[in-house]
């Protein structure tokens, strides 16, 4: 249940700088330099978090292209976004409503293909339309966190000094309350609807995002480019937004994937917990509700509880193909 | 006598490269052997081999590597490990990362002890203390405990050495071993290295881009160019009658064998192009640079031929024992 | 420079951080606090059953609820530094002790969770890493995957299925045999059994995550130099590994196990929810049910401590792992 990316230990090494440890006081070391700094090239960092970024978009492509784990994902991942939007049209009806006996097992009855639940609903309908609020909440979530992190880290990263100061210590203030009980407690003083849900899960991810940025730009901020770029008199927002942004992405890309997956898992976590939006059908309120009978029928927790799985399990193929594309020293000794 | 180290017609394949080919050296026993190239040129390569520790994709093709009459590439992996470190030592090239961070010096000499001579840990130390001594680093007794961070760059090569000494080897290769270090340590690091070849009768090869160190520090010399030994000399004979075109490049483009040279004298020359244009290629692998190059370079690679005792040169166009005029300023 | 003086420097600048995080947690969670719906009074006298405005009035001036804002902050810092988390008239006991009683359930639980994982994580990404690329490592890469994709209260539920329900190997709830009058090392077993489940079912997450770490920190360091010159003294590949790269590959490792450390206590919540394991995790459960806010917050509260404490110890870890830190 963190939201932290262990896709790209790289990241991390730099966030742990917020506090400078002396590295190699002998060896040109930058401030965003990783702690174990006695790398073989000291720029190997440098070349594959930043002149990676664009100009081997195609390259990148291509690489993610030919993993066969991503490309599973991907394909999964597309599947569940069609069946997200056709699940109103196959079942039409409330999935919270009584269809049928209840406790039919899967394969009883050809009518409900995955069974009923208790009180009669079908499991089916109920996993298709449980598709729709998994993937609202992660995708809103993981977007109002990405935007408000990267705001953040950008400008903590890019101007330094005291705003950096404040910033960080807001981020570890952040990352330093457990990140579920901090949702739970949000959620239930706000009353739970998918919206709090979305809000509060936005509101525990931005700071890993935050620090993934700020630790990127400072590192980018030296660079040739962007002194260039400060010597032609460009304005702040376009060196942050222009010319560090774009170089600054692929770690931001790679984590956003895991973010959805996270964000996805929490909001089972809370549903399941009864903290979800209850006017809606969700994989965590059918586990929830399943719970009770899972000695006889656990059929009822089953069922939801893999589709949960699948679904985070493709978007970490997608995050770590993403991550063997864009971060090619890692996947070299693949 | 047998020389201490024989290298017969050594290649090293790569699954998509040959980077080292047909190599042929030899060394005696207390001689300096100094291979000289540029990067590129498969010389570190060559001394990886020679510890039999290439990296996993590469493989040796063909060839003997010969050391006191036996066959390194026939040892299985046990055999191989009882020479590293205790027969066959090595330094690399980057005292900055070569050393374990989080150990201790000390501990980083004692290691090899214990492992060869199955010293206990105080004993170890003890040793350790002295070989600290031995490469000349002051306050032997308090550095032993320091962590590599805690020593400059000069410090921490002289350790290097302190561990590759550490069992008296036979055969010392240093890969490069002043290029990280600044020029003024450059000197101390390459006499103490002298020094203790000739208290321990060790042989070293040297393995050098840096001519300068060859005039001094080599009893014999070998010129590697893309994979292959393209001139074998003594360094006087070297450095006054440079044979190969790419040597006498190389002499020419190196502004410390020229002791009265002034940037205002005019450009250094400087070789066109770079090696990896010899790549794949047919022919000699020089050719593409050569400024002598003719229509029948690009037929065959050229053998290795002996125009002098002593010496060896893969280029039949080569003019027979001229004076190169900047030549006569060498102190040699 | 001896480890003990880099421990020390090292512990005594992590502390002076940790002085304004603490006070920004505790200021947020007073806000938190305000904004949660209903206050002491709205609960007491919900409580009681009935209330006239009156008597609520008078209740709200008794606890300083009519205060400005500021004021009661005041008061609320100074509560805390008395170590006062407020009263919970549900369970009819102050907070602080409610979750003193519950808080070595939940340590016990994480410390097993963490000791699994940190173990299995290690071992299954140091093979990972020795045959990187190869079908061993591709399986285990997948298998990790897995792992971190599974929701820990559902796995914990497939346990149970299978375990409890199937083969009555295990129990599927509680820490102990309720009644059983064990001691020593019976007793001991006894709650074994009762941990396997739940401890299992938090570290499976950790499990993936400390592998993949373990894995990518190993191959980092298996390329550095100085694995070449263990190499090149003669040492076995088992004597490189063990001395040479894995010392510094947890060093990483370490970093990212405390940074879990609140993602655990989550975890914690809900797989003690699972199992009704008698944690911090359950108590927030039914404070959640009973909106018991004040009971809420104080373990977010206390919960955040212990997550500074975890990490001024992995700092801790970290000074004696690696001797570059605190050498100003």
């Amino acid at each position: 249940m963190s939201t932290t990316d262990i896709g790209t230990l790289r990241g991390v090494a730099a966030e742990r700088q917020i506090a400078p440890i002396e590295a190699e006081p002998v060896a040109p070391s930058s401030p965003a330099d990783p702690a174990w700094s006695n790398m073989k090239a000291p720029d190997a960092r440098s070349q594959s978090s930043s002149a990676v970024a664009v100009t081997n978009g195609r390259r990148a492509l291509k690489v993610f292209l030919s993993n066969p784990n991503a490309l599973f994902g991907t394909g999964f991942l597309a599947l569940v976004i069609i069946i997200a939007f056709i699940a109103p049209i196959l079942y039409p009806d409330d999935p919270l409503s009584m269809v049928g006996r209840p406790f039919l097992w899967p394969g009883q009855n050809p009518d409900f293909p995955l069974g009923t639940d208790s009180l009669g609903r079908d499991v089916l309908a109920g996993i298709l339309h449980g598709s729709r609020i998994s993937l609202f909440v992660g995708l809103t979530a993981t977007a109002l966190g990405l935007t408000f992190g990267v705001l953040v880290g950008s400008v903590a990263g890019y101007f330094g000094g005291w705003i950096d100061d404040a910033l960080v210590r807001l981020i570890e203030i952040f990352q330093t309350l457990p990140s579920f009980v901090l949702l739970v407690v949000l959620v239930a003083i706000a009353q739970p609807s998918a919206t709090t849900v979305t809000l509060a899960i936005a509101v525990i991810s931005w700071p890993t995002v935050a620090r993934l940025t700020r630790a990127e730009f400072r590192a980018i901020r030296e660079k040739d480019f962007v002194m260039a770029a400060r010597s032609l008199g460009y304005g702040h927002m376009r060196i942050i937004f222009r010319e560090i942004l774009p170089n600054a992405l692929p770690p931001i890309i790679v984590t956003s994937s895991v973010m959805v997956a996270t964000a996805i898992l929490m909001e089972s976590a809370l549903s399941f917990m009864g903290l979800g939006d209850p006017n809606v059908v969700s994989w965590g309120s059918m586990i929830g509700t399943g719970r009770e009978l899972v000695r006889t029928a656990w059929y009822l927790t089953a069922l939801p509880g893999l589709a949960i799985v699948f679904t985070v399990l493709a978007l970490n193929l997608i995050g770590d193909g993403l991550n063997d594309a864009l971060n090619p020293r890692f996947s070299q000794d693949r | 006598m047998a020389p201490l180290l024989q290298v017969d017609n050594l290649t090293i394949r790569f699954p998509r490269a040959e980077p080292v080919r047909d190599l042929s050296f030899d060394i005696g026993q207390g001689e300096t052997l100094a291979i000289v190239g540029e990067s590129g040129s498969g010389k570190s390569l060559t001394a990886l081999a020679l510890m039999q520790l290439l990296p996993r994709a590469a493989k040796v093709a063909s060839g003997r590597i010969a050391f006191g009459g036996r066959d390194l590439l026939k040892l299985d992996a046990r055999e191989m490990r009882h020479l590293r470190g205790r027969d066959i030592a090595m330094i690399f090239q980057e005292p900055m990362t070569s050393l374990n961070p989080v150990m201790t010096i000390g501990r980083q000499i004692a290691e090899v002890l214990k492992v060869h001579e199955r010293l206990s840990g105080r004993a170890a130390s003890e040793r350790a203390v002295e070989l600290l001594k031995l490469v000349r680093i002051p306050a032997p007794e308090k550095r032993v405990d320091d962590y590599p961070h805690q020593l400059s760059g000069g410090m921490r090569q002289r350790v290097m050495i302190a561990i590759a000494v550490a069992c008296k080897p036979k055969l010392l290769i240093a890969d490069e071993p002043t290029t990280a270090l600044d020029v003024t340590i450059q000197a101390q690091v390459l006499d103490l290295l002298d020094t203790l070849r000739r208290e321990l009768q060790m042989a070293v090869v040297l393995i050098t881009h840096d001519l300068g160190v060859v005039a001094q520090w080599a009893d014999k010399v070998v010129v590697m160019y893309a994979g292959r030994k393209v001139e074998q000399a003594l360094p006087g004979d070297l450095f006054n009658n440079p044979l190969h075109p790419y040597t006498r490049g190389l002499l020419a483009a190196s502004p410390r064998l020229k002791n009265d040279f002034h940037y205002r004298d005019g450009a250094l020359s400087e070789i066109p192009g770079s090696i990896v244009s010899a790549a794949g290629e047919a022919g000699c692998p020089f050719r593409p640079r050569c400024a002598q190059a003719r229509a029948s370079c690009g037929h065959h690679v050229p053998q290795l031929t002996v125009p002098a005792p002593d010496r060896l040169v893969a280029c039949p166009f080569t003019s027979p024992i001229k004076a190169v005029p900047h030549a006569a300023a060498l102190s040699l | 420079m001896p480890a003990l003086v880099r421990i020390g420097r090292t512990l005594r600048r992590t502390l002076l951080q940790a002085i304004p995080t603490v006070l920004g947690i505790v200021i947020l969670n007073f806000f938190l606090l305000q904004l949660a719906p209903g206050d002491a009074a709205d609960v007491m006298a919900g409580e009681a059953g009935s209330a006239t405005e009156e008597s609520m009035a008078a209740l709200r001036s008794r606890f300083g609820l009519d205060n400005p804002v500021l004021v009661q902050l005041g008061h609320y810092l100074n509560n805390l530094a008395h170590f006062s988390l407020g009263f919970s008239p549900r369970y009819g006991m102050p907070v602080a002790d409610l979750i003193a009683q519950r808080l070595p359930g939940t340590l016990t639980l994480m410390a097993v969770a963490l000791l699994i994982a940190i173990l299995l994580g290690v071992i299954l990404g140091s093979l990972m890493a020795t045959f990187a690329g190869r079908i061993p490592d591709r399986l285990l890469s997948i298998f990790s995957l897995l792992f971190y994709s599974i929701p820990s209260f559902w796995i914990g539920l497939m346990l149970i299925v299978f375990f409890s329900v199937k083969l009555g190997w295990l129990p599927s709830g509680g820490a102990a045999t309720i009644g059983s009058r064990l001691t020593g090392w019976p007793a001991l077993l006894d709650k074994a059994r009762y941990m396997v489940l739940p401890a299992t079912s938090l570290a499976l997450f950790y499990v993936a995550i400390y592998a993949r770490l373990t894995r990518a920190s190993m191959l980092e360091v298996k390329n550095q130099d100085f694995v070449r010159t263990a190499y090149a003294k003669g040492l076995t590949p088992f004597g490189v590994t063990a001395r040479h790269i894995l010392r510094n590959a947890l060093i990483p490792i370490t970093t990212m196990a405390g940074m879990h450390i609140g993602g655990m206590l989550g975890g914690a919540v809900v797989v003690e929810t699972v199992y009704s394991w008698p944690g911090l995790g359950r108590l927030a459960f039914e404070a959640v049910m009973g909106r018991d806010f004040t009971v809420l917050l104080g373990i977010l509260l206390l919960s955040s401590l212990l997550v500074i404490i975890a990490n001024a110890a992995v700092d801790l870890v970290h000074a004696w792992l690696d001797p570059r830190i605190g050498a100003r």
